[in-house]
């Protein structure tokens, strides 16, 4: 099994990882919240949410005003350790990238801490760890939930799909190589599910362009699930609320394509409504029958 | 700060991102690996080559280009690059330049409504919510009928709530736009 | 009382533009110890010589003063002229008024009093000069060349042909090298082994070289003209003076299916055996590796079937003490391995291949006997598509330098792919196309016009397999500004150039620098390219730098010429730029001993008439000491002092500098 990016989350008091849903988790993405939140639950981890976070600006503050790229997710980061917050778990690919990004911006130029603090109006010391899901659900193994997972899905045959933000991005993927990531494949396995290999793990869905470059965003989305298909997958698994768009919405029917914690939530016996599989615009549910004799 | 239109380019650049495109040998594995370069009226090391060249006619070009429009900031060009430099940066840069000056080229305004109304939602109330997202979007890119069909589809899996949730700190946040922004005009 | 002559040179305008040369003429003029004192246009010129060669004549000069450039330049032109007037040539030094200071300074006025004072520091030095002699040691005739490559070979060829003995060290079993594996060679298409062969067999058999294959350097003691190496000779288990070559042991080994190193693993080869058929020796060695005889005493079949008893499993490594005077290191390259190329399929896709890999396939005495056919499954690849730059000019990868063979040899491969499968589509992505040697521009532009391959400018992104097994190759065309797609059979990487591994640890037992990449590093990169900083140490090919083969022999020949120079005298002369220890002050605490970086320092035993040792001390090995003064810096008791640059000499210019 891939050994954990990060060490096994703390528990309880003082102790709990801060949660940053990010925004689409209350709306297009509402079953990766359902389906985090449900295996935290699972493996006795408190998630904290942070009060009040606010946006970090995905691709949108970048694309536009690079000061506000940086000032968004610093508020985030600096509410979380403002609220003792050491870890904090950002399912939401494209907020992982964002705040662990701004995070090793910060580190790495004290002139752009001192910038963003200005601009935010907080002070932020950088005493925060971003998490990942694929850090998040390999700590939550490494601790004890690997032991709990007895519902696993044998016969399933998944690729795991990393898009752009969870491979790409200096100092986002400690220790793995960015052409051949594999951060998934332990929590997939252990799920029961086969990996297969293929060749789009990391090529880029379209992202953001969903409603204003649509065409691109159909022709990238189809490269990825027709290699999904040719190298003979039963399922797409992901980790970032746009790619899950782009494949589950955009290409309706093609294939399912579940969460991470989607699928270890299956392993561990969650029901498909908790989960929140009956949201996809792809029958995911399939995967259970598949999966299950 | 300041980089007003007679600016070198690559000096912009270069404050805004980092990057110094002079550094550029033009081997092309931005262009190669770019997953919208056949959207791009201009390919990635083409828009690194104009940014090295000082030429007012290339700065132009650039900055009514589609090209930095369409670039999904998927950092495979950054990743792959063997120079090091951040051409996935030096486009946002671009984007700002472009927007700054009001030279948005038209085939890239609907993607620019995009963002505008996604910043103006988080703007407001600290985050994106959809409705207000796609509401502003349809408005601001005269694209009304795009995706009619899909929100009944979304509202019934609970993936379109309705009331957007407004945060605690909207001042705070309208606050750090105004910062951002005063930089910008700067 | 010295008699000093200072004279000053304005080398045209270099120095005179800026430097007042008669003012600061006139000023040394005054310095102590000064009688005479001139300028002149150009000092090193024919007059100019006869003017320092006549004043030391008729005015009994004791020293001479040179301003003039750097002594890197003339000291050596000077300092004969001296001694030509009879002058012991240590007595005259350079003052460096060019690249010191004309060269440096606009202000004439600065720049001339500057002038005088590095004038007058020079006559403080001149004044405690002593006259020295040079260093003379003995010098053992005898060439090492380390690596049986083509430069390797071509190096022992001609130090042997110069009436010298060579010993010829190659680490694997045969000599050859890359070059017997390649098929043929740019820009002719020579076939390379028919090439090769006829100088593999002729050091074999020369009888001024002794070949020592299966073998290594593990240590290096002496110095110039009196090294001794010693060599591991590794256990071949074939004894070679039985060993007849039959053959029959590697036909009957059961082992068959090692993938051959010679092959770039697409043939096998067994677990005895010889590289490849036209190996020099042509005597196998056991791969202990693999051998189940050593590893788990089962098998032993080799040695039943040979019909001299050759085969003895009882071998061992073996070390051999060899004195030699000179070294040429010719120890070459190695492709860089694209394992860590992860968008180029990280070294897991078995249709992408190595250059040398693809030389194998084109030649005829290959694996596949000549034909292209991909490694996957044997079948005729109709769309090759070949990488330049894979690796090189990738500073990502830690490689920024340019390999400089591969835009050739990938061109010959894409003209012999055409050649093979006139229905095949070859094509070159590529960044530049360096094609600078004679007959190569012309060469390349035949694989394009002629040959019909098809040339990309682009650097590729990706590459990888589709499920029907073709290969997808993400590359650009930066002339048209887009990116293109080319559906591959087979892809050639031209991997880039790197020194072998390895390479480092020798050029610390030698002394010799290497670069970053662990290139070695010649003595000046213009005027002394085949020299190291060790002396005596000469280089040859690929192990300097990315060469191609005439390059490579090129260098060689200079190599062996620079051997044999160094072999004309039985003595040789050196710079008398030496340390010289104080016996009566030296309290033998060995911080010189520890501290030498050429190991030059080594303890002496003072002895009475009697034999009995009276005390210890250090003393300074003439022939390693390269003066770098380190000993002097580190002694505790002040008992060391560099000839040429006394500690007296350099307070004297300290002082007088003060004084000024």
């Amino acid at each position: 099994m891939t050994p954990p990016r990060c060490p096994p989350p703390p528990r309880g008091g003082a102790g709990d990882i801060g949660y940053y849903p990010g925004c689409s988790l209350a709306g297009g993405a509402v079953e990766l919240d359902l389906s985090i939140r449900a295996l935290a639950r699972v493996a006795g981890a408190e998630l904290r949410e942070i009060d009040d976070w606010n946006c970090c600006g995905a691709t949108a503050a970048h694309s536009l005003n690079h000061d506000l790229a940086v000032a968004l997710p610093f508020r985030a980061l600096a509410l979380a350790e403002a609220q003792g917050l050491g870890t904090v778990l950002a399912p939401c690919a494209a907020c992982f990238s964002r705040l662990k990004g701004t995070l090793v911006r910060l580190g790495r130029d004290p002139g752009l801490a001192e910038r963003a603090a200005r601009l935010a109006g907080l002070p932020f010391q950088g005493k925060v760890r971003v998490v990942s899901i694929n850090g998040f659900i390999n700590g939550l193994l490494a601790d004890g939930l690997a032991g709990t997972l007895t519902r696993p899905l044998p016969g399933l045959k998944a690729v795991p799909y990393y898009g752009c933000l969870l491979s790409r991005g200096e100092g986002i993927n400690e220790g793995e190589d960015p052409e051949s990531p594999s951060a998934m494949e332990g929590a997939i396995k252990a799920a029961g599910c086969s990996v297969l290999p293929w060749n789009f793990a990391t090529e880029c869905c379209g992202g953001g362009f969903s409603m204003s470059k649509t065409e691109a965003v159909m022709d990238l989305g189809g490269a990825v699930l027709s290699d999904a298909k040719a190298a003979g997958a039963d399922l797409v698994v992901v980790g970032c609320p746009m790619c899950h768009s782009n494949l589950d919405m955009r290409r309706r029917g093609a294939m399912p394509v579940l969460y991470l914690s989607e699928l270890l939530g299956l392993a561990a016996g969650l029901s498909p409504a908790a989960l929140g599989l009956d949201r996809h615009f792809t029958d995911a549910r399939t995967v259970c029958a598949g999966g299950r004799p | 700060m300041s980089q007003g239109p007679d600016a070198d380019l690559a000096d912009a650049v270069r404050d805004a991102a980092g990057v110094r495109v002079e550094r550029c040998y033009q081997c092309g594995k931005c262009t190669a690996g770019c997953p919208m370069a056949r959207h791009m009226d201009l390919a990635p090391n083409q828009i690194m080559r104009l940014a090295q060249t000082g030429d007012p006619g290339d700065r132009e070009a650039l900055l009514r280009s589609l090209a930095i429009w369409c670039c999904a900031g998927c950092l495979t060009c950054t990743q792959r690059c063997p120079r090091e430099l951040d051409p996935a940066a030096v486009i946002d840069a671009l984007r700002e330049l472009s927007r700054r000056e009001g030279k948005v080229s038209p085939r890239g305004r609907r993607i620019l409504a995009f963002h505008e109304a996604f910043l103006a939602s988080v703007e407001h109330t600290g985050r994106m919510s959809e409705v207000p997202l796609v509401g502003l979007y349809k408005l601001w890119s005269g694209d009304i009928f795009q995706d009619l069909a899909v929100a009944p589809a979304m509202l019934a899996r609970g993936k379109l709530p309705l009331i957007p949730h407004v945060i605690k700190g909207r001042t705070e946040i309208r606050r750090i736009f105004e910062a951002c922004r005063a930089k910008e005009k700067a | 009382m010295s008699r000093l002559g200072v004279f000053v040179c304005h080398c045209g305008e270099n120095i005179g533009r800026t430097v007042d040369c008669a003012a600061v003429a006139a000023a040394a003029a005054r310095f102590p110890g000064v009688v005479h004192s001139v300028d002149y246009k150009y000092m090193c010129s024919d007059p100019g010589q006869s003017m320092i060669k006549k004043a030391i004549a008729d005015l009994k000069l004791t020293g001479v003063v040179v301003a003039a450039c750097s002594p890197r330049m003339h000291e050596r032109t000077f300092r004969s002229a001296a001694a030509q007037a009879g002058l012991n040539p240590y007595l005259l030094e350079m003052a460096n008024v060019r690249e010191h200071c004309s060269w440096v300074h606009a202000d004439r006025a600065a720049a001339t009093a500057k002038a005088v004072e590095l004038v007058r520091l020079m006559v403080e030095k001149t004044r405690r000069d002593r006259a020295l002699r040079p260093v003379r040691v003995p010098v053992e005739p005898t060439a090492m060349v380390v690596g049986g490559g083509i430069a390797g070979i071509q190096a022992a060829l001609d130090i042997a042909a110069g009436g010298k003995k060579v010993v010829l060290v190659e680490s694997g079993p045969s000599i050859g090298g890359h070059m017997a594996r390649l098929s043929e060679t740019f820009p002719t298409l020579d076939c390379s082994q028919c090439i090769l062969t006829p100088r593999m067999v002729e050091a074999a058999s020369h009888p001024n070289i002794r070949l020592m294959t299966y073998a290594e350097v593990a240590a290096v003691e002496g110095f110039v003209g009196n090294f001794e190496v010693t060599v591991r000779r590794k256990a071949r288990f074939v004894d070679p003076d039985k060993c007849t070559g039959c053959g029959d042991c590697w036909n009957r080994c059961p082992q068959k299916r090692i993938p051959s190193e010679f092959d770039a693993g697409l043939g096998a080869r067994r677990a005895i055996y010889v590289p490849f058929p036209q190996a020099v020796p042509n005597k196998p060695v056991i791969d202990a590796e693999r051998c189940t005889m050593l590893k788990q005493g089962k098998c032993g079949l080799c040695a039943k079937v040979c019909p001299r008893g050759a085969v003895d499993f009882k071998d061992r490594d073996r070390l051999e003490k060899v004195k030699v005077g000179a070294v040429v290191l010719a120890t070459g390259f190695e492709l860089w391995d694209h394992a860590s190329y992860g968008e180029y399929g990280g070294g897991r896709l078995a249709d992408v291949i190595d250059g040398f890999a693809f030389e194998r396939l084109a030649s005829a005495s290959g694996p596949t006997g000549g034909a292209i056919k991909r490694p996957s499954d044997g079948a005729e690849p109709k769309t090759v598509v070949f990488i330049q730059c894979c690796g090189s000019r990738d500073e990502k990868k830690g490689l920024p330098y340019c390999s400089k063979i591969c835009c050739m040899y990938t061109a010959k491969h894409a003209m012999l792919y055409r050649h093979k499968v006139h229905d095949g589509e070859a094509t070159v992505f590529y960044m530049d196309i360096r094609a600078t040697g004679k007959g190569y521009e012309e060469f390349v532009r035949r694989a394009i016009d002629n040959d019909g391959a098809r040339y990309v400018r682009g650097r590729v992104s990706r590459v990888y397999r589709r499920q029907d097994g073709r290969l997808v190759v993400k590359g650009a065309d930066t002339l048209a500004g887009r990116p293109v797609t080319v559906l591959a059979d087979m892809v050639v990487l031209a991997d880039a150039v790197r020194p072998r591994r390895g390479s480092e640890r020798l050029a610390q037992l030698f002394g010799v620098g290497y670069d970053q990449h662990g290139f070695y590093s010649e003595a000046h990169p213009k005027l002394r390219p085949v020299e190291t900083a060790a002396a005596g140490v000469f280089l040859a090919g690929a192990c300097q730098a990315p060469k191609d083969i005439p390059d490579a022999v090129a260098q060689a020949s200079a190599a062996a010429a620079k051997t044999l120079g160094l072999f004309s005298q039985p003595q040789l002369e050196r710079e008398p730029v030496i340390a010289r220890v104080n016996r009566n002050l030296c309290s033998h605490c060995r911080s010189c001993v520890h501290t030498c970086p050429y190991g030059a320092v080594k303890d002496f035993e003072v002895k009475d008439r009697a034999g009995s040792v009276l005390k210890v001390v250090a003393e300074v090995n003439e022939g390693l000491c390269q003066g770098c003064g380190t000993c002097v810096a580190v002694c505790r008791s002040h008992c060391i002092d560099l000839d040429g640059f006394t500690d007296e000499q350099i307070h004297a210019q300290i002082a007088a500098l003060e004084a000024a």
